[in-house]
């Protein structure tokens, strides 16, 4: 066995038989998928009734709060106003809406308040505007003798209909499912990165501390053990990857199993609107079926591919670095601090620009960017990228990645024969001259 | 006593600092070569360069005639200063693994293992943890990792620190088992009673340059003062004295004796033991006459305060 494969064994052994890692790989999907039904109940809880006095002087208003199941409208336009004030003070009702008399109308809009102890939440406020609103407009069109329902009637909605220039139909809220395909790809690999990153600097920093480096070092090349490093925890990694893929295939199948037992149609709905209802279904999701089939998926693919390899080596190196370059992870924090900030500014852009305009300059920058590219290049290749861009931000991102780990292997040869003292950044820069 | 490893004028610079400055060492073949100096002196530089870990900025080294290269990795074991084994790993693998590392194949490595855990009577641990030993259990596991792989050059960087004087002997004994097998011992260590007690060759390193260097018999010689330590019976002490201060220096000294007599180291200049011992014979009853020879511990003091 060669001396490389030799310490990607010892690495991959090391870290697959460790206990964290054995819990974690099973542990972790179970964590998952109790948070979802955790949130999902949580999300299925009522809120607390909330009770709002109404105060209306002009008496035309109050009917037009309709109960809600979060919120009950008590008309009080009979009870003296402070009285209420006090009793919001005292919370027996959640807040009041008051809305005085006035000349007119138009003097109505900005007169009108909302009391309460603590500050309502937008949606409310919204629906309160919205119901007085609509009213006063109503009134306002019956005052200067509108007919409302012609109104209504010639009230129009355009529903802007998305094709392509191909001439396949196209649909809306297609651009989520895919920047949530990229995202969960980018997402991945960040999250790959940071964890085995972090493992690949823990694992220098334990043979540095436990200065058995010396006795290897006198057998290796300091490059050779930093690349069995690497290449062993992330097939460690890998394998965690592979088995969380296997454990939530198959409890994604057990669960539609479950649910489609359940599911069974026992209704009183009669079987032909049933049946359209399904029709006007599939054609929908035959539609969205089609859309994901016509996402370059060999191209998502093969890229995660390249860039899971090119950025979490990228990124690995640099950990590896920094690992040898300090004592104990304390120490760590002030060079970890720059590595973070490049991934969670791709994160950050992959969402918010890749989203709203997919191929602008920010997003096409940044997916050339060597230590973005990885993150935000998967993110925008759902929305389809000319490939000419995605072989640009490959080559940079693999030149990259041979002159940072040129540049980590003298660091790590160096720091990893440097005890005592926590380096500066200026000390880095001499090591790379040694 | 032909060459082993020599070692030819050999520079490191760290930055602006000088940690070795063209130091030359010849160590023959199957000696046991006591490599001295104070702290900071470049001993670890020069050890680390030997072992290949960090490369010379200008010189040579030559082993066994030939010159340094990957392929020597496995003629050299090396037990550094600052131990240590991954604590969550088991003794056998650990020993598996680092025996690998220095080219022997898995069964190979196994016969050694096995041969060694029997002779230091450690059959038990193959599968404990380093981290479940004691520290001088896992330095005897270090010290198995180190000879394992049968080197021709040993590099023992304070080897008997952290043990107990049992073990300190078991280790020292083996040590001299290696050297009668043919190995070449090199030798870093701050305890001078160890380094009289097994050296025959001694280098003293010091401030990156290299003062002393030879067989530890002619460095010796080198730095004997023709000093003799004398033990008198005499009832005239102050005529002996005048006489003896008329042609030697005299300085107190002390040593372990069931008379009272008088002590004296007396410093002969150019002059015979015989002409002194005359004189002393002459005066009274001569109980103790020795020539004082420099320790390796007086020698190396004198060495790096000058």
């Amino acid at each position: 066995m060669s001396i490389l494969a030799l310490i990607i064994r010892r690495e991959f052994i090391s870290k697959v038989r460790n206990k964290s890692f054995i819990v974690m790989t099973f542990l972790s999907p179970l964590l998952f998928v109790g948070i979802g039904f955790f949130v999902s109940y949580l999300s299925s809880l009522k809120a607390d009734l909330k009770q709002i006095a109404v105060h209306d002087e002009t008496g035309i208003f109050v009917s037009e709060f309709k109960n809600s199941e979060e919120y009950k409208y008590i008309n009080l336009s009979n009870s003296n106003l402070n009285s209420i004030k006090d009793s919001i003070k005292s919370e027996s009702y959640e807040g009041l809406i008051y809305i005085p008399k006035t000349r007119d109308f138009k003097s109505l809009e900005n007169k009108i308040q909302y009391v309460s102890n603590e500050s309502p939440s937008i949606t409310f406020v919204d629906h309160v505007q919205e119901v007085i609103s609509n009213k006063i407009t109503n009134e306002n069109f019956k005052i200067a003798r509108l007919d409302t329902l012609a109104i209504n009637n010639a009230q129009a909605e355009v529903n802007l209909e998305l094709k392509k220039a191909t001439g396949e139909d196209s649909l809306k809220g297609i651009n989520e499912i895919k920047i949530a395909i990229g995202g969960a790809f980018g997402y991945l690999i960040m999250m790959f990165i940071v964890i085995y990153g972090n493992m690949v600097m823990r694992s220098v920093i334990e043979e540095k501390t436990n200065r058995i480096i010396e006795i290897i070092i006198s057998s290796v090349k300091p490059f050779q053990l930093m690349m069995g490093k690497i290449i062993g925890t992330s097939l460690a990694g890998i394998l965690q990857f592979l088995i969380w893929t296997i454990v939530g295939l198959i409890l994604m199948f057990s669960v539609s199993m479950f649910f489609g037992i359940n599911a069974t149609p026992t209704s009183d709905i009669p079987p032909e609107m049933l049946h359209s209802a399904q029709q006007e279904f599939s054609t929908v999701a035959q539609l969205y079926l089609n859309e994901l089939l016509n996402l370059p998926i060999a191209t998502l693919l093969i890229c995660f591919v390249i860039y899971f390899i090119g950025g979490y080596f990228l990124y690995s190196s640099f950990y590896a670095a920094i690992g040898a370059a300090v004592d104990n992870e304390t120490d760590s924090q002030q060079f970890l601090l720059p590595i973070i900030l490049p991934l969670i500014l791709g994160v950050y852009i992959g969402f918010f620009t890749v989203m709203n305009d997919p191929h602008g300059t920010v997003a096409t920058v940044f997916s050339m960017f060597p230590l973005t590219s990885p993150i935000v290049m998967l993110m925008r290749i759902p929305f389809g990228v000319p490939w000419w861009q995605i072989v640009i931000s490959i080559t940079i991102l693999f030149g990259t990645f041979f002159f940072v780990v040129w540049f980590a292997s003298k660091i790590y040869r160096v720091g990893i024969l440097m005890y005592g003292k926590k380096p500066t950044w200026k000390e880095l820069y001499k090591w790379l001259k040694y | 006593m032909s060459t082993l490893l020599e070692v030819n004028k050999v520079v490191k610079k760290y930055g602006d600092y000088t940690a070795l400055n063209e130091v030359s060492l010849t160590v023959p073949k199957g000696s046991i070569y006591g490599l001295l100096g104070p702290n900071g002196a470049g001993k670890t530089s020069l050890i680390r360069i030997i072992n290949q870990i960090t490369m010379p900025d200008s010189g040579e080294i030559i082993l066994d005639g030939e010159k340094l290269n990957p392929k020597h990795i496995q003629y050299i074991g090396y037990l550094p200063e600052e131990r240590g084994l991954y604590k969550s790993m088991k003794v056998g693998e650990q020993c598996l693994y680092l025996a690998q590392m220095k080219g022997l194949s898995k069964a190979e490595a196994k016969i050694q293992l096995d041969y060694w855990f029997d002779r230091l009577g450690i059959q038990g641990w193959w599968n404990k943890k380093i981290q479940e030993l004691s520290k001088g259990m896992a330095q005897k596991i270090q010290f198995v990792v180190c000879v394992l792989h049968k080197p021709k050059v040993l590099i023992f960087d304070e080897p008997f620190s952290g043990f107990d004087p049992v073990n300190a002997n078991i280790i020292k004994d083996e040590i001299l088992a290696l050297q009668e097998q043919g190995s070449t011992i090199i030798f870093s260590t701050h305890r001078m009673e160890s380094v009289e007690e097994l050296c025959d060759h001694i280098a003293l390193i010091h401030q990156s340059n290299k003062l002393i260097e030879g067989r530890l018999d002619d460095v010796k010689n080198q730095f004997r003062t023709n000093s003799f330590e004398v033990g008198i019976l005499t009832d005239n002490v102050e005529g002996l004295m005048l006489a003896i201060t008329q042609n030697y220096t005299i300085q107190p000294t002390n040593f372990k004796s069931l008379n009272n007599e008088l002590k004296l180291e007396i410093n002969l200049g150019n002059s015979l033991p015989n002409e002194l011992l005359n004189l002393l014979t002459s005066r009274g009853q001569v109980t103790h006459f020795v020539e004082k020879i420099p320790s390796v511990n007086d020698i190396f003091i004198k060495t790096v305060s000058q």
